[in-house]
This record gives structure tokens, C-alpha cells and sequence, in this order.
């Protein structure tokens, strides 16, 4: 489904690229881990598969075309097909949980009808329900994370995109949010989690891709974190 | 799904959002209005002027006529039948000094008592009211009639067009500057009204582009918001314009000066003046929202 080829990318900082000469596919339902130390250029892949950055050098193919030449309306229906989750949740403080999901849905233009069906049952699947009046400032780190997962989900991606999703979360509930995204996995949908989380990786046995320095120095399936790095 | 294009839901939102940014921003967006009222307020009141200025110069360049003032002792038959035979006159009447002092007393609606004026201590001479074919004629004719024996003194209000013009020209060059800078002033301040909207949603912002927005998704609550603005602004200003001008108007019909200068009252003429302004506004207040904007919002 995507397919990373010779790509390059150098901030123009004279420094080293972020990521040099990468190659690599992805398939259709994959769960896989992005493991490396910091500044490895875990960040970066993401930021390019959102197409938030374009690659110096390379082509990045999804379902066969490639994503550097999608025109403006191109790159729109692209990303909406995309669950984004962060390490600081970005989640908008003034909204309540219901609201912040909800907003996922209003910024597509979908039919209030539809977004009252909808909601309810994202944050049912990330075990919220309850929570739907409470503001970001009154939950705990785990349950702000899952309300940035139901907010990802809520669209019914077919990719999600955690850039170091259990960052800001304990270790219990880092063990819950990783669950949830092997249930959403499950569903069909492809997951790829940029992660530090050594123990959740080796754990979770999937498809591991060790950067260092910019370069894939590892690509496994039912990998673990590797703790050299 | 067209991703490029607002559908009603977004539309919606979009309405939603603007008059949420407008009431969180509600000093600001009082402030802002309230100077785009003053600087259209002052704007419109140049149009009204420059109108009015416009209509009496016309007025009085459809009236031109020569005014023949004669000696007490002139042949007034003798320069009757001259008259008759000279090219380019189209007509004139004969006012006897009587006729003319009834005229300037209806004229100053009766105020000034006529007794003693009348007979030999009438101040006023005869005089003829010549009308030229064409307006250009007329300097022509009043010079040829000067030198008709009996004529004291020939006026054509040379002198009066000559200034009207000039006051026109200046008007309007004070007008286009006036307007140019208050144009401008107005949009700066709408620049930054939305500037500030902006940056006060900037996190939102960012999180909409994550989301899937599109950039017309994000831009038209702002574009909306500034549209607002200066129709508020504008609003003000052209009931507040409509009313003093109204004021004007009606103490005018009772004043002296009502003969001089009658105002443009023809709503033919006025409405389209106030419905340009509330236009003009909305516009500007789009339209500084689309410069902020572009300056800085970075979808």
C-alpha cells in the first residue's frame, strides 16, 4: 500500500539528511513499530507519509501514485484516509472529549446526524464513554491519549500514524493504549507507531523498523526493540 | 466526497465559527467597527458633499443667463428689438425694476419690508434675461450686449462658475485623498482584527490541517469574521450618515439658503450611495481578512 523509494530528506540546516536513501513497503494491514534512538529520523518518516515535509530526493508511493505529486485536493482526500495521534495529544482545551472527537468529523463536513453516531461509538471502542462532558485539563495522560485515538479512528482511517504515542502516558496505560491500537490493527487498519517504548515493542512481537542516523539498520517481522539502540 | 468545496455542514460550522471568534473577540471587533464607521462616515459624507456640489454646478450651468442691467434713462424698445435680431439668443424677458424688487422680496420670503423702495427710491435698474441657444454663446452675447447703449453692466456668473469649478476640482482631489488613506486605514485595522483572530486560534489551526481540513475550510471563518466587521462598521456609518443628512435636509427647507442650495434628495440618487457604502465595507472587510490571511495563516 506504501512504498518508500530512494527517498532523501535534508532540512536545510548543511547538517547530515534526517533520512537517507530509504526504501521500503508497507502492506495493506501491517502493524509496525518505528524504533531508533532520538533523532534517528523516526519523526521524519511520519511527517513525510503525512506529506507534512517533502523528501529532498525519492519517490513515496500510496496505492501506486506517488503522494509528492498529489495535487491540493489530492493531498486533502489523502490525509483524511489518515489517523494522526501525537505524544502530546493536541487536543484543544477549550473542547470537551466529545467535542474534540466530534471536530475530527466537522472539519469534513459531515452531517451532525452522522457525527452523533459516530462519536459515541469511537469512544466506546477507546473505552471512554462517561468522560464525554469532561475537559482535556480534567483527564489523566492515558485517558487524553485515547480521546486523541478516538478522535484518529473516529474517520475511519486506513492508516494510523502515532508519532511516540505513550511518550506523556504511564506504563499502565501505555500497556492499554498500545492494546487499543492492536484492536484497531485487527479491524484492518494499518498502524505505524514511531516508539521509544522498548518493553511495548518486545511485547508486541510485530513488524519492527530500527533507524539509526537516518538509515534503516533493521527491518523484522515479529521483531523487538533491540535495547542496543 | 469534494474535498475542495464547503458543503452545507461546513458552511454551517464555518457560521458557527466566525460569530463564536467575533463574541470572544467582541471589544476588538467593537473597537475595529466602530473606526471603520468613523472612517466611512467621514467617506460618505465627502460623497454627499461631492454630490450636492455636482448638482448645483449643473444647476446652475442649465440656467445660465445673462443678466442685462440697463441705465434708468435706456430705450428699452431700442434694445427689445436688438435683442430680437441677435444669432444665438433663444429667448429673454424684460423685468422692470417693480417686478425685480417683488422677486428679491419673494425671493428672502418676505422678511424684508418693501416700503419706501417702491417708485423713485427703487434701488433696482430694469434689466433683460437672456438665454443663450448654447451655453457657450454666452460670452460671446454678453460682450455684444455690453455695447448696446442704455446696458449699465452685463453678468453671466462667470465668476461663479469659475469658482464652483475650482471647488469641485479641490473637493474632489481632498476626496480621492481622503478616501484613499481612510480605505487604507480601515483595511490595517481589519488586517490586524483578523490577524489577532488568528493567531488566537492558532493551535486549532494546526490541529484542523491534521485533521483533513481544507484551506478554504480554515480561511472562511476568518474571511467571514472580517465581512462582518466592516458591515457592522459600515452599518453604523450609514445610519448615522442617513440620519444626519436627513437632519440637514429638512432644517435646509426652512432656512434662506433653501433657494441657494437645494440638496440631492432623489432616492434614486441616495440609495445607491448608502447600499454602495454597506457594499464597500463588507468588501474591505473581506478583503483586508483575505490579506491577513495570506500574511499570516500558513495551511
Amino acid at each position: 500500500m506504501i512504498e518508500f523509494k530512494n527517498i532523501t530528506k535534508s532540512y536545510n540546516n548543511g547538517g547530515p539528511p534526517a533520512v537517507a536513501n530509504i526504501s521500503l513497503r508497507i502492506e495493506r494491514g501491517e502493524f509496525i513499530f518505528l524504533v531508533g534512538p532520538s533523532g534517528a529520523g523516526k519523526s521524519t518518516l511520519i511527517k513525510l507519509l503525512f506529506r507534512e515535509i517533502m523528501p529532498t530526493a525519492g519517490r513515496l508511493f500510496f496505492l501506486k501514485r506517488n503522494i509528492t505529486e498529489f495535487t491540493e485536493s489530492e493531498l486533502l482526500r489523502y490525509r483524511r484516509r489518515i489517523g494522526m495521534v501525537f505524544q502530546d495529544f493536541r487536543l484543544l482545551k477549550q473542547k470537551t472529549v466529545y467535542e474534540n472527537v466530534a471536530f475530527a468529523l466537522e472539519v469534513l463536513g459531515q452531517s451532525p446526524r452522522k457525527i452523533r453516531q459516530k462519536v459515541p461509538l469511537a469512544l466506546e471502542k477507546v473505552g471512554l464513554t462517561g468522560k464525554e462532558k469532561a475537559f482535556p485539563s480534567e483527564l489523566s495522560g492515558g485517558e487524553a491519549q485515547r480521546v486523541g485515538i478516538a478522535r484518529a479512528i473516529v474517520k475511519d482511517p486506513l492508516i494510523i500514524l502515532a508519532d511516540e504515542p505513550t511518550g506523556n502516558v504511564d506504563r499502565d496505560n501505555s500497556k492499554q493504549i498500545m492494546k487499543l491500537f492492536e484492536g484497531i490493527n485487527e479491524g484492518g487498519t494499518t498502524v505505524i507507531v514511531a516508539t521509544h517504548a522498548w518493553e511495548l515493542v518486545n511485547q508486541l512481537q510485530k513488524r519492527v523498523i530500527a533507524l539509526k542516523k537516518g538509515r534503516i539498520i533493521r527491518d523484522e517481522q515479529n521483531g523487538g526493540y533491540d535495547t542496543e539502540y | 466526497m469534494e474535498v475542495t468545496t464547503l458543503n452545507i455542514n461546513s458552511l454551517r460550522y464555518c457560521l458557527r465559527q466566525s460569530f463564536i471568534s467575533i463574541y470572544r473577540n467582541i471589544w476588538l471587533v467593537l473597537v475595529t467597527a466602530g473606526i471603520i464607521a468613523v472612517s466611512l462616515s467621514i467617506f460618505g459624507g465627502f460623497l454627499l458633499i461631492a454630490i450636492n456640489t455636482g448638482q448645483i454646478i449643473s444647476n446652475v450651468e442649465s440656467n445660465i443667463e445673462i443678466a442685462v442691467f440697463l441705465h434708468n434713462d435706456a430705450n428699452v424698445k431700442e434694445i427689445q428689438f436688438k435683442l430680437d435680431n441677435l444669432k444665438g439668443v433663444n429667448n429673454y424677458t424684460f423685468v422692470p425694476k417693480e417686478q425685480g424688487l417683488e422677486d428679491f422680496s419673494k425671493l428672502m420670503n418676505n422678511r424684508i419690508p418693501l416700503e419706501g423702495l417702491s417708485g423713485e427710491n427703487n434701488p433696482l435698474p430694469d434689466l433683460f434675461r437672456v438665454r443663450a441657444t448654447r451655453a457657450e454663446l454666452v460670452p460671446e452675447l454678453a460682450r455684444e450686449i455690453q455695447g448696446y447703449p442704455g446696458v449699465e453692466t452685463v453678468e453671466y456668473g462667470e465668476k461663479l462658475i469659475g469658482m464652483l469649478n475650482r471647488v469641485t476640482s479641490w473637493l474632489n482631489t481632498v476626496f480621492l485623498v481622503m478616501s484613499t488613506l481612510l480605505a487604507l486605514g480601515a483595511m490595517f485595522l481589519i488586517i490586524t482584527t483578523i490577524r489577532i483572530s488568528v493567531l488566537s486560534r492558532q493551535e486549532e489551526i494546526g490541529i484542523m490541517k491534521y485533521l483533513g481540513a481544507s484551506n478554504s475550510f480554515i480561511r472562511f471563518p476568518f474571511i467571514l469574521e472580517g465581512m462582518v466587521i466592516g458591515w457592522i462598521g459600515t452599518l453604523s456609518a450609514t445610519l448615522v450618515l442617513g440620519a444626519v443628512y436627513y437632519q440637514l435636509v429638512v432644517s435646509l427647507q426652512h432656512e434662506v439658503l433653501a433657494f441657494f442650495i437645494q440638496p440631492v434628495t432623489d432616492i434614486d440618487i441616495l440609495l445607491p450611495i448608502f447600499i454602495g457604502l454597506l457594499v464597500m465595507g463588507t468588501l474591505l472587510g473581506g478583503i483586508g481578512s483575505m490579506v491577513s490571511i495570506h500574511r499570516h495563516l500558513q495551511v
